[in-house]
């Protein structure tokens, strides 16, 4: 990947890292290609919703822009950073969350003490997303919407200055869903730049300040929420509003 | 077996130090096994599969030739010889380290492959260094470890090919159950090395049933 | 005493075994027989209660032993293989060879006597009938004294079996106590040393067929191993036990020592 300034530790750590300008980016793995030529611009602040029909390659766009994945070609540049370089001021939640074998509490602390961070934080994280009376459960048996919200507890507890959010809230009960919603919408409003794939049409109306729909290895749309859902630009993005397949 | 069943105090003594030189050289084998088995495991360098190949092939060493390179090796005339630890615990603790220390390298290699197929890109995402996720991944599948461990002991206070060359089975100093198990048979007294082989057996059902209770405990917390 | 043994032996663990070297212990490189008969077992806490000398014994056959010493681990040598032992002390390795006590081989058998040599007291004639008949024999095979005292008798009976070996003549390569379990297991004939035989647990219907021949004489010697070859030797305490044993105390207590009422070794050290 491309780098167009040399960056020193120091700068990685302090330098702005948005907005993030992504262009070419070209993914793929022996004949298959995922990404093919992809071009995005996003801003500083505010929740993006990234969608688009399976196998669109919303999850590996995540994963290359958080630098767990190298792109085949083309460059991701986060201020003057590439991806690989600051990972670690950026989150991202699975949609099946990780959770180490060990209680509520010790999954938050094990990434705490990982990051030299203050433990105290912990409780008031916990209290956060609804789980302090769970703190020394196993992280395990929580439900599918605890877990989650652990995940996002744990997330947070990076400060990260970027959270990523794979489907989240794919399979899980409307009440876990507004539950995780309230979270990241928290996190947005004290200035946490959201990156959120979804496939949940209300739950993208609720959350966008925008939409990148990704169509056929690129940004087929990427329009202000205002604009999307009335009145998508792209054939691929109506019919996939309308319910309709898209290849 | 009247002998057997009173507890008799040499037979105690016998005991004792079977399980002293056994679980000592499981405690080392896991100290020196588990963080190659790690590194084993999250690492991707050139020759791994070699490694690998030949992490299972000593699984299988024979205790006898261990115990002869273990000889070789502590005998006065041998390199370390100085030492003096030829025909005592030590040597015991050193042989049978050398015998199962691949075994709890190799088996966990295996956990902690599988473990960090789960957790690896959770890790990637959360920038931990390689020595923060070999302790992750020790810690999170400590229960399954146990059971790694659990296998080593069991191949140590079974065998009787390595102690019996470095221990030389002295009365009193060296002789384990097995060995005594090895004596009483040459003596013809198979009544006698039955009964210690019941006692045998029935210290390792009691090990294995600890350990399966502790398990089960942290199956019941989605620990394991 | 169990507790002061764990205690003893925790301690040798931490300071990496060096205990067990302290200078009131010895090792002796000691033939099976003596020790599976159980002489070691009476002799030494006589021995150690005048003393105080601890001494360790390593019971492997006559051909080990003498590995193992000539490799410095060991402070006395006492096997039953004098050609070996001579030889022993004349590459330097041993101070001074001294006759100690003596037994004597058999020929054990199965009841039903296949080759038809119960009760004879010729063993090479016997030999050469067990070998004729092609009856089972089973030999240790392990180059140990016993091992090699009957290469010789098979020697001067102009058989050799090991043409045969895997067929009548089956060489188990293990010790006395096991190639007499698996001897008695297949119901071939066995030769060993009669203290072995007395005191071994589990005869079956054997019986021993052959003995009685003065070239069944089975002598045992004792010696020390020798310092200028081996520094770590604990040689005071070796010289002590060695000149114990040839002592007229301990020929006596050797002359005591009784299995079922049967004297297993006759001693026979020369008059000091």
């Amino acid at each position: 990947m491309a780098v167009t300034s040399a960056t020193d530790a120091t700068e990685a750590q302090s330098a702005p890292i948005l907005p993030l300008a992504v262009r070419d980016l070209v993914l793929r793995f022996g004949d298959v290609t995922v990404l093919d030529g992809l071009s995005l611009d996003l801003g500083a602040s505010g929740c993006t919703m990234v969608m688009g029909p399976n196998g669109s390659g919303k999850s590996l766009l995540l994963k290359l822009l958080h630098g767990l994945t190298q792109p085949t070609a083309g460059q991701i540049l986060w201020g003057r950073h590439a991806a690989a370089e600051i990972t670690a001021r950026q989150a991202l939640v699975f949609q099946k969350p990780v959770l180490l074998r060990r209680s509520v509490v010790d999954n938050i602390d094990f990434v705490l003490k990982a990051r030299g961070k203050d433990r105290a934080q912990r409780d008031v994280l916990l209290d956060h997303v609804g789980l302090a009376h769970k703190a020394d459960q196993p992280a395990r048996l929580l439900s599918g919407g605890e877990a989650q919200r652990l995940a996002l507890a744990r997330a947070l507890s990076t400060d990260p200055e970027v959270m990523f959010l794979d489907e989240p809230t794919a399979s899980l009960d409307p009440a876990s869903v507004l539950a995780i919603e309230r979270i990241v919408n928290d996190a947005r409003d004290r200035g946490v730049r959201i990156i959120f794939v979804t496939h949940d049409m209300g739950q993208a109306r609720r959350m966008a300040d925008d939409v990148v729909f990704l169509h056929g290895g690129r940004v087929a749309e990427h329009s202000p929420a205002p604009d999307f859902f009335p009145e998508p630009r792209c054939a691929a993005a109506r019919d996939y509003l309308n319910g309709r397949i898209v290849v | 077996m009247a002998l057997v069943l009173s507890g008799n105090a040499d037979l105690l003594e016998i005991v004792a130090l079977s399980l002293q030189v056994s679980l000592t050289a499981t405690a080392i084998a896991c100290l020196i096994g588990l963080p190659i088995g790690a590194l084993v495991a999250i690492g991707r360098f050139p020759g791994r599969n070699a490694v690998l190949i030949v992490m299972n092939a000593l699984m299988g060493l024979p205790p006898v030739v261990v115990g002869l390179l273990a000889y070789l090796h502590l005998s006065r005339s041998g390199p370390l010889g100085f030492l003096g630890l030829l025909y005592t615990p030590t040597a015991m603790i050193i042989a049978q380290t050398i015998l199962i220390a691949p075994i709890v390298a190799a088996l966990s290699r295996q956990v902690l492959e599988d473990l960090h197929a789960e957790y690896a890109e959770q890790f990637c995402s959360l920038c931990l260094t390689r020595f923060q996720t070999i302790q992750a991944l020790l810690w999170d599948a400590r229960y399954s470890l146990l059971t790694v461990g659990l296998a080593g002991f069991g191949r140590a206070v079974a065998e009787v090919g390595a102690v019996i060359i470095v221990g030389g089975n002295i009365d009193h100093l060296t002789r384990v159950m097995t060995t005594a198990i090895a004596l009483e048979t040459s003596k013809g007294d198979l009544a006698l090395a039955l009964a210690l082989g019941i006692i045998l057996l029935i210290i390792a059902l009691g090990v294995n049933a600890a350990v399966q209770s502790v398990r089960m405990t942290a199956a019941r917390q989605a620990y394991v | 005493m169990l507790a002061r043994r764990l205690t003893a032996t925790a301690a040798a663990l931490i300071i990496g075994g060096a205990a067990w070297a302290q200078d009131q212990s010895i090792i002796v490189q000691s033939t099976t027989s003596t020790a599976n008969s159980g002489l070691y077992d009476y002799l030494l806490p006589i021995f150690q209660g005048e003393t105080g000398i601890q001494v360790n014994v390593v019971a492997v056959g006559t051909g080990q032993a003498i590995k193992n010493a000539e490799n410095c681990d060991g402070d006395v040598l006492l096997v039953h293989a004098k050609p070996s032992e001579e030889k022993f002390v004349a590459a330097g390795f041993g101070t001074e060879r001294t006759d100690l006590m003596y037994n004597d081989f058999v020929i054990v058998g199965p009841s039903a006597d296949p080759a038809g040599v119960g009760g004879m007291n010729d063993v090479q004639g016997a030999l050469a009938k067990i070998a004729g008949e092609g009856a089972l024999f089973a030999s240790r095979g392990d180059d140990s004294g016993t091992h090699k005292k009957e290469i010789a008798l098979w020697n001067d009976s102009g058989v050799d079996p090991t043409a045969a070996s895997g067929g009548w003549y089956r060489e188990t390569g293990s010790g006395m106590g096991a190639t007499l379990n698996a001897g008695i297991g297949m119901g071939a004939y066995v030769m060993t040393d009669r203290a072995t035989w007395i005191s071994f647990g589990n005869k079956q219907d054997y019986t021993i067929a052959v003995q009685g021949d003065e070239d069944m004489f089975n002598q045992y010697g004792v010696i020390p191993v020798n310092p200028a070859k081996c520094p770590s030797v604990n040689v005071d305490a070796a010289q002590t036990f060695a000149g114990w044993l040839v002592s007229d105390e301990g020929q006596d207590a050797i002359a005591a020592y009784k299995v079922a009422d049967q004297q297993l070794f006759f001693p026979n050290a020369p008059e000091n």
